[in-house]
């Protein structure tokens, strides 16, 4: 039903900051997108965009087709929740609920019967009367996620919306979240800086950084193939040693993989699980340290030259600090000039 | 405060709470219950430490004169009036400070300052002066506008500080359900800055009511105050209980400003009754 198409936007502040740079997007009906990079990179500002609080500096941002470039926020089909929940302090649940509703004039016996429905949909059935600082800060924003559904609008927008919750109740709510985007099948931009929560949460993810998109794919791709060394260190744990290609081959301190490519400059990408590691006394590299999570463990090891790397292990026990052990990547990627250049 | 901190307050005196209630008590109450039994004193000698005889002739002495009801009309009418234009004038301009960035800002903000830095008699006779050419003098609307220029750095400081703290993003979460800049002003931004919004009219009546030194200068000799009528009425009567009664009968709008805003700043229903 709803699409959103953003087309080479551009956000400069006064001042000369350039938040978003030739930005352009296409978000499918129905698609969850996440917006991941780290802080400053201008999600945040390429969402207030597609809501219409700010005004891109150049671009186009269209929504079913419509430009709405130019639309102020209370004229757009799109919905905000805003990280610190905004919930209007003054009124209480209801009343939130149904000041948009209110604002469109609907019949009374018909808000009602909306706010109580979405009421039911984020869990919170009964909980009209309430002042929202009764509210515990998963509940508030619950709230805010009400007030936006309540009015059906095409594109839903969350700016981290979680990120002031704790751990345990963020994934709670993530997966909240996700249902309900997937139950009322609504087109969905959701800014994280998390990317544990992309990963879980999206269709697509796009990796912003500087205002740009670094790369975009699904969870499982950007994970797996990340395009730049930026997405390979972001996303996950990853170990990343640059030095040399000589001769078809990387060495870095007893860490040496083959690199058919031209000699020069590389960064080699390998996740810790990845990374095979055997006992071996006399190797140049050695553990620095154990440490365990129950379920895996990590060994920390010291390259000969100091650099370290991670690498994951099944039992901590089997390994202890100081112990020389041989390398054996399983799959890495080699980066030059922030492009893949191998895969091995 | 800490759970140490609780048990440590049992055994220790606050001798600071102590002293600032005493100080209070001495300079504050102790006049006023002078003052008070002053008013319903017909005859009050020294060395006796209560009067020798209570009664109501003064109060009927003063409520009897015409030109004190007045006065009291006067007054009464002139600070709504001041405060009423006051707001209608300040919040938006305040609500523009707030909100907006614009360069003129911190020059205005300057020239606030400026206006409240020099002696203010000095002023008002150079503002009499104009007046006196645009025959302002000993009129109701040149009170008016003398007072109303009085009142302006509190109408506006005040809201300013109160806009600047509510929250932009409950602002634009009401522009995201639909309200138009003008609905959000008047159903998030307002009730939001409500309470402290209160007190900054209710200052700005007490103010106003008690200016004693612009309203005697224009309105002489058309237009005569409350407090421009007391010095009147002592000048010409130099009776202690003449005095005691006009300043209890001043009293009134402070009394009635701090009821009203106990219930109003206090119980945050005055917030709540402006919602959608
Ligand atoms: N209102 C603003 N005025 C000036 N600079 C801003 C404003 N908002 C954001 N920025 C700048 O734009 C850049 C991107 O910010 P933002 O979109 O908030 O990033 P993110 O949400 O990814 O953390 C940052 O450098 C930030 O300082
Ligand atoms: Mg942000």
């Amino acid at each position: 039903m709803a699409q959103l198409e953003i087309t080479d936007v551009s956000k400069v502040f006064p001042g000369g900051t350039v938040a978003v740079d030739r930005f352009s997007l296409k978000v499918a009906d129905g698609e969850l997108v996440c917006l991941l990079g780290p802080s400053g990179s201008g999600k945040s500002t390429l969402l207030r965009m597609v809501g219409g609080f700010e005004r891109p500096s150049s671009g186009v941002i269209a929504i079913d087709g419509e430009d709405v470039t130019r639309v102020p926020p209370e004229r757009r089909p799109t919905g905000m929740v805003f990280q610190s929940h905004a919930l209007w302090s003054h009124m209480n649940v209801f009343r939130n609920l149904a000041f948009g509703l209110k604002l469109r004039r609907l019949p009374k016996d018909e808000i009602r019967r909306r706010v109580e429905a979405v009421l039911e949909l984020v869990g919170l059935a009964g909980y009209g009367a309430r002042q929202t600082n009764q509210l515990s800060g998963g509940q508030q924003q619950r709230v805010a996620l009400a007030r936006s559904l309540v009015l059906e609008p095409k594109i839903l927008l969350l700016d981290e919306p979680f990120a002031s919750l704790d751990q345990h109740l963020r994934e709670r709510l993530r997966e909240e979240v996700r249902d309900i985007q997937q139950r009322l099948k609504i087109t969905t931009l959701f800014v994280t800086h998390g990317q544990d929560e992309a990963l879980a949460l999206a269709d697509r993810i796009v990796v912003m950084r500087d205002g740009r998109t670094e790369q975009v794919g699904s969870p499982d791709m950007v994970y797996r193939e990340p395009a730049t060394p930026f997405v390979a260190g972001f996303i996950g744990t990853m170990n990343l040693v640059e030095g040399r290609v000589a001769g078809g081959r990387f060495e870095r301190g007893g860490f040496g993989v083959p690199v058919p490519v031209a000699d020069g400059p590389v960064t080699i990408a390998v996740r810790p699980e990845a990374l095979g590691i055997a006992p071996s006394d006399g190797a140049a590299s050695h553990v620095h340290r154990v440490t365990d999570y129950g379920t895996h463990a990590i060994v920390d090891i010291e390259l000969a030259d100091g650099t370290r790397v991670k690498a994951m292990v099944r039992e901590a026990r089997d390994w202890r600090a100081g112990q020389g052990v041989a390398l054996k990547p399983e799959a890495f990627a080699a980066y030059r000039d922030d492009a893949v250049v191998h895969r091995g | 405060m800490t759970a140490r901190a609780v048990p440590m307050a049992r055994h220790e005196t606050d001798w600071v709470g102590i002293f600032f209630a005493v100080v209070l008590t001495l300079v504050i109450i102790f006049p006023l219950i002078v003052v008070a039994t002053w008013s319903v004193a017909n005859v009050w000698r020294y060395p006796a430490v209560i009067p020798q005889e209570f009664g109501l002739r003064y109060w009927h002495m003063t409520l009897a004169r015409a030109d004190m009801w007045t006065s009291i009309t006067t007054s009464i009418t002139l600070s709504l009036v001041v405060t009423a234009l006051s707001a209608l004038i300040c919040l938006p301009a305040a609500y523009a400070f707030a909100r907006m960035e614009f360069p003129a800002r911190s020059f205005l903000f300057f020239s606030f300052i400026a206006g409240q830095a020099f002696p203010k008699f000095g002023l008002l006779v150079a503002i009499a002066g104009i007046f006196l050419q645009l025959q302002l003098i000993g009129s109701f609307w040149g009170v008016v506008l003398i007072q109303l220029v009085g009142t302006l750095l509190l109408m506006i400081w005040i809201p300013v500080a109160a806009f600047q703290n509510v929250d932009r993003r409950m602002e634009e979460a009401a522009r995201d359900v639909g309200a138009g800049p003008l609905r959000v002003f008047r159903s998030i931004t307002l009730p939001q800055a409500g309470p402290t919004i209160a007190a900054a009219i209710l200052l700005t009546f007490v103010n106003t009511f008690y200016e004693t030194e612009g309203a005697w200068l224009i309105g002489a000799p058309g237009v005569r105050t409350m407090p421009v009528q007391m010095i009147f009425v002592i000048n010409n009567q130099p009776v202690i209980q003449l005095g005691a009664v006009l300043s209890v009968l001043l009293w009134v709008p402070s009394i009635f400003a701090l009821i009203f805003a106990r219930r109003v700043i206090g119980s945050g229903s005055f917030a709540r009754g402006f919602g959608a």
